[in-house]
Order: structure tokens, then sequence, then C-alpha cells
């Protein structure tokens, strides 16, 4: 028999992710030799510079992490801070917290269904081009993605790294009428994630199903932000303060980078996909309805199915955006009051790419003494590349050029935030 | 001679070391982007597009700071495919938070952040861009405001110069009738020494300003110091206020440092 030919698929820059990654795939004839999802984007060194920091400035530091989700950020950290220092938040605090983050998944979840995954399903290399062809679905899109960022820059001040959060709570509370301006857009926004959900589960998806563990928050009572026990659709049931007995990171040599695995099992996905398969009988009746209608089974094993889900997550939001406008009262003090004493304090949340744990360590005058942080994309980059090793032989006898993209549409299915992740990432500068 | 079809004037966006919200703020400009999509050619964007036009390009916007051997090459070869190079940021303009490092020692820190150190790559400064290669206009905050980014791409394509004050944030709080937060009610604000962009935000959230916009044109950072320690802020708090987002432009390296002498 004749030697195989190898080939290589190189992707030097991933496109349409936040933040700079690049791709390898080696292939000997149709089997994969090898797969490397190589992060080159440099090091911040978060973790870091927050020493020495007091604890009122994290939310502000760590929001700069991320400019895509900046409240993920704050979210985790005020908790993790509030949970160190005993500090208990008021009610209408809580659901003032779940509206910034319902702002925050749809703005980031409409930017990524519309502008960053939509376009590979169709064939085109942007949503701009995409817009020439199907403008009132782009139009939809931005419009989405504005309903979002209008709840985060009325609560936050801005889109973008918001001021408002504070330990404690908010700086300012949001009066009762400035949080009703924004019901008709938000009813709007409803309506056109409904049909987001309808449009993107008639796209085309690879048939492609991995036996996943799922990880995400699990609440008692409600779709998961930032409260809940750390569970698994394989019997992991834990709190945020047993996250590192939990998970580990691993150094796999053919990666340069740091994976996040269980403890004795292994990689396992974080995001929407597994909120969704964990939480489904927590989404309200119109979400669900919505799942069943676009055909989405519990649990749905299809990453490309993502862009379905993170439609219902859209749902989900925007509904639940209302439930909260509806029943909010202002609290009596926008903030609880946070006094300094030697402690830790662990938290984790639901940031749109799945959960983001924070651990800080404070000393008696309230200043970091160390800070520990894993992202989302951390913690999928392992699963992302073992997706990869089992897809790219499905489609490897196609023209290179049809494997690169469907490759880096499978990176895609995750969203994945690289400048979240490089802050903690191993990292090995290797460019031609 | 002129060609019958003028030609849209072509557009990139680079990124060094930062947290891709600056670029955002191009794709968060919902109402006018498919209007900036008809008027320019954005033609390497490889946050929103998968297809990566090559140089030259009339425009283009750099975010992030430069904190490796390799960003610290690229960035001459970004120059030179640029006719306008525009920053955007506190971390293209000032070095970031990331430029906390340049108070310490580099390698303490990869020995914080990582278990291997000798994998790590990077300049023991992270620098503004301008400190590489000659810059046309530096648009600060952080994140930029979305407005002015659109104001300064159609000034530069108009031939005119950007309209980005850069008086204090002082001036935006009097514009807005934001009742002065520091006189009335005692709170440590950077306002007087930050420079406006932002909408003087934080004054209206009943919070002092924490200076994402960076310097203003000619900032007393002493007489704000002394200020500051009026309020009750002793020198590590003042040392740390001036530490963030852009602690390495050269006003508040200057007061952090005399701050962290005192």
């Amino acid at each position: 028999m004749s030697k195989q030919p190898t080939r290589t698929i190189k992707v030097d820059t991933l496109t349409r992710v936040e933040g700079e990654g690049a791709l390898y795939v080696k292939l000997k004839g149709d089997q994969v030799q090898d797969v490397k999802l190589k992060i080159y984007e440099p090091p911040r060194f978060f973790e870091a510079f927050l020493r020495g920091r007091h604890f009122s400035e994290v939310p502000d530091i760590v929001a700069r992490i991320c400019g895509i989700c900046p409240i993920a950020y704050q979210m985790s950290a005020v908790h993790a801070i509030e949970r160190a220092l005993g500090v208990g938040i008021e009610p209408s605090v809580r659901l003032l917290r779940r509206l910034f983050y319902c702002g925050e998944w749809i703005e980031s979840h409409a930017l990524h269904v519309y502008m960053l995954h939509a376009p590979d399903f169709l064939g085109y290399p942007d949503a701009i081009a995409m817009a020439r062809d199907h403008q009132a679905i782009v139009q939809q899109g931005l419009r989405l993605k504005k309903a979002g960022n209008r709840i985060v820059a009325l609560m936050g001040g801005r889109e973008i790294h918001p001021i408002s959060t504070a330990v404690g709570g908010f700086y300012k509370a949001p009066s009762k009428s400035a949080l009703k301006d924004l019901v008709e857009e938000l009813k709007w926004a409803l309506d056109a994630s409904l049909a987001t959900a309808r449009w993107v589960s008639g796209l085309d998806f690879p048939d492609f199903e991995q036996d996943y563990e799922f990880v995400s928050l699990r609440h008692p009572g409600e779709y998961p932000f930032n409260e809940g026990r750390i569970v698994s659709n394989r019997g992991l049931d834990t709190d945020a303060s047993e996250y590192e007995e939990n998970f580990t990171e691993q150094h796999v040599q053919h990666s340069n980078a740091l994976h996040s695995v269980l403890r004795g099992r292994d990689s396992y996905m974080v995001g929407p996909m597994a909120r969704f398969n964990l939480n489904f009988d927590k989404l309200p009746d119109v979400a669900q309805q919505a799942a069943r209608d676009c055909g989405l089974q519990v649990p749905c094993r299809n990453p490309f199915r993502s862009i379905v889900v993170r439609a219902i997550e859209l749902v989900f939001a925007c509904h639940e955006a209302l439930r909260v406008i509806r029943e909010y009262e202002p609290p009596p003090a926008p903030r609880a009051p946070a006094l300094a004493q030697a402690s830790t304090g662990q938290a984790a949340t639901e940031a749109p790419r799945g959960l983001l744990y924070h651990r800080y360590v404070l000393d008696q005058s309230g200043l970091i003494v160390s800070a520990k942080i894993v992202p989302p994309t951390s913690q999928n980059q392992k699963r992302i590349e073992e997706d990869l090793w089992h897809f790219v032989s499905q489609v490897a006898t196609r023209p290179a050029e049809e494997i690169t993209w469907k490759c880096e549409q499978a990176v895609r299915n995750y969203d994945p935030c690289i400048s979240c992740a490089t802050h903690f990432l191993r990292l090995h500068l290797e460019r031609d | 001679m002129s060609s019958k079809v003028r030609r849209k004037p072509r557009i990139a966006v680079f990124k060094f070391a930062s947290c891709d919200g600056c670029q955002l703020s191009l794709l968060d400009a919902e109402d006018e982007l498919l209007g900036i999509a008809g008027a320019l050619d954005i033609a390497y964007f490889p946050e929103a597009s998968r297809s990566m036009g090559t140089g030259p390009y009339e425009i283009g916007l750099v975010e992030g700071s430069i904190t490796t051997h390799h960003d610290a090459e690229r960035i001459q070869e970004v120059r030179r495919q640029c006719k306008t190079l525009i920053t955007i940021g506190a971390c293209a303009t000032a070095g970031g938070i990331q430029a906390l490092r340049n108070w310490k020692d580099v390698d303490e820190f990869i020995r914080i952040v990582y278990a291997t150190p000798k994998f790590i790559n990077t300049l023991k400064l992270s620098t503004p861009v301008a400190e590489h290669v000659p810059v046309d206009f530096e648009l600060r905050g952080c994140p930029i405001n979305k407005h002015q980014l659109i104001e300064v791409i159609t000034a530069t394509l108009a031939g005119r110069k950007p309209n980005a004050p850069t008086y204090s944030v002082c001036m935006e709080c009097k514009r807005k009738g934001t009742v002065c937060i520091a006189v009335a009610q005692g709170v440590a604000c950077l306002g007087p020494v930050t420079q406006a962009g932002c909408g003087a935000l934080c004054p209206s959230f009943d919070r002092g300003c924490y200076a994402c916009f960076g310097p203003m044109e000619s900032p007393n950072t002493g007489s704000l110091s002394n200020q500051l320690r009026i309020l009750g802020q002793n020198n590590a708090e003042i040392t740390r206020a001036f530490r963030s987002f852009n602690a390495w432009a050269w006003q508040f390296r200057k007061a952090s440092e005399e701050s962290e002498r005192t």
C-alpha cells in the first residue's frame, strides 16, 4: 500500500472569536494526527496585579479582563468578596443583578448568534456580507443586541465596563420608572428572540454528537445566574468553595496550554448547552415551548446546535428581564456595608460563555492577598480540541478550504473568548 | 484622470494586549454599523470577519498595548500598512491596566500566574503604541466612547481634526448639571485631572471618577493629591487611584510615584 499523504490545516488567525488564537490540524490520509488550539494572545497578569488592591477596586479592575462580558467578571468578583466578608444583599439588589446579567447575555448571545456564528451556517465571511442578502435578519440581530446593551447602559452607565457594580450592591440603584422605559423594547426583543430561535433551528447542522460531561450552576428555583450549586450530568454536586478540590489544571504537551479538567475524570463543557441540559426544567414555559418547537431535546449533544440553545437563552433572558422589571421595588439602600476582615471567599456565576470561578484572599485591611480566576474558555479548551479530533475525521475527505472553515465553525460553537482565557492560559509564542 | 467609481476607503482593526472592548465598540454602534460598512471597506477586522484583506489601508485602528517582542515588531508592520494610524483605548494610548507590571518584577508576576514560567514570552514593560511608532490620533478611554470613535473615523475621512475635547470631566459634570460630589459629599473624585469623553458617568452614579479616560490636557495632580488627603485618603490610596487603566500615562505615573515616595 502506498504511503498516505500528510496534510496540515492551519488557521493562523482564528476569526470571529474574541481574542487571538490559531488552529493547527494535521491529517495523515483521513486520520487525524494532531489538533492544536493555540493561544498567542499576550498574557496580562490580572491575578498578579490584583494583589495589594482594595476589595472595593476589584469589580472595576476585573471588568477589564473582558470587554465582551465585563458584568460576568464583576458578578463573580462581588459575590466572592461578599462571601468572604459575610455581606448579605437586599432581595431587590439580587433582582437587579439578575437583570444586569440578562442585559449582558442578550448583548453577548445576539452578537454571537447573528454576527459570529450564523455567517458560518450561511456561507458568509461576516455579518456585513450576510446583510447584503439578509438585511432584515442582520438588522433584527443588531436591534436585539442593542436591547441587551440598553439594559446594561441604563444600569451601568455604559455598555462596556459599566461603572455601577459595588461590593454589597450598586453605587446607585435605578428607579422603577427608568426600568419601565425598557419594557416596550424588551417585549419586542422577546418576540424577536422567538423569531431568532425559529430561524436558527432551520439551519443545516452537521450530524455530530459527543458524550459530554456538562457543568453549570443549578439553583432550586430559577435558571442560574449568580447562585446555585455546581453540578454535572455525571453526579458532580458541589459548592463554589470546593471548586478547586473538584477541578484541576493539566499540562497537555501538544497544546502548550493548561487545560481545566474534573479531578479523576476528564474534560467537560460549560456554557449555554451545559446550562440548558442541566436546567431545562427551570426555564419559563415560553422558552421550554420554543425549545420543543425548535426540535431541541434534553440532552442536546450536538455542539453545532449551540446556536439554537443560545437563541432559547435569549428568549429566557428577555422574559426574565421583563419579570424582574415587573417585580422590582428600589432597595432601601443601593448597597450593604462591607467591613474589611482577613478572609477568603469563592464564587461562581454564569457568564454568557459558562461558569466563571473567582477566589479572593483578603487581609484585615481589605487588601487582596491572592486572587484566582478561571474563565469559561479555559474550562472549555480541552473539550474544544476533543471535538475537533472527532469532527475532523468526519470531514477529512473534503477539500482543505472546506475542512478549514468547518473546523473554525466547530471552534466557534463554543463562542470562545480568548482574551478572557489568556491571563490564565500557559502561553508559548510559536508563529511562522 | 479619476476613475468613475470611487473606491471605498479601506479600514483595518488590529489587536494587541487588551480586553477586546474597544474594538467591540465598533460592533456596539448597532445603529451606525451598516452605514459605516456602506461608507468604508472594513478590510481587516478578525473579530468580525474571516475574510482578511491585506494592506495597505487608509485607516488603521489599533487596540491594545505592546507587551511582547513579537508585538513590538508587528506594530512596525502595521504602521507601514496604514496611511492614518489611530490608537483606540487606554491600552493602546497608555499601556492599559497591564502596565501595572511596569512597577514590579515581571518575572515574579509570571510566577504568580503561570506554573511553568519559562514558556512565557513577555516584555518587562507594557507600553503604548506611540512609544513604538508615530501615531496620528490617540482616542482615549477604558473603554472608548463609540460616538467619539465614529467622530474620529468621520473626521479622518473628511480630512479635518476630530472633535474630541481634552478638558476635564468636571466640564461634563457642569454641563450635565451634576452636583459636584467631591464638594457636596466629600467623595474622592479624579474628575478634575481626567479627560472628558465618558459623559461624566460616575458622579451621576454617586461615585467618584476613577479616570478611565486618562489625564486631561494640563492636570494639576499635585493639587488634587492634596485635596484627596484632606478628604481622608492616605498615600497608598492616592497611589492606587493614579495607578489604574492609564497608570503609565506620564502625568499619572509622576503623580503616583510622588505619592508613593511621600
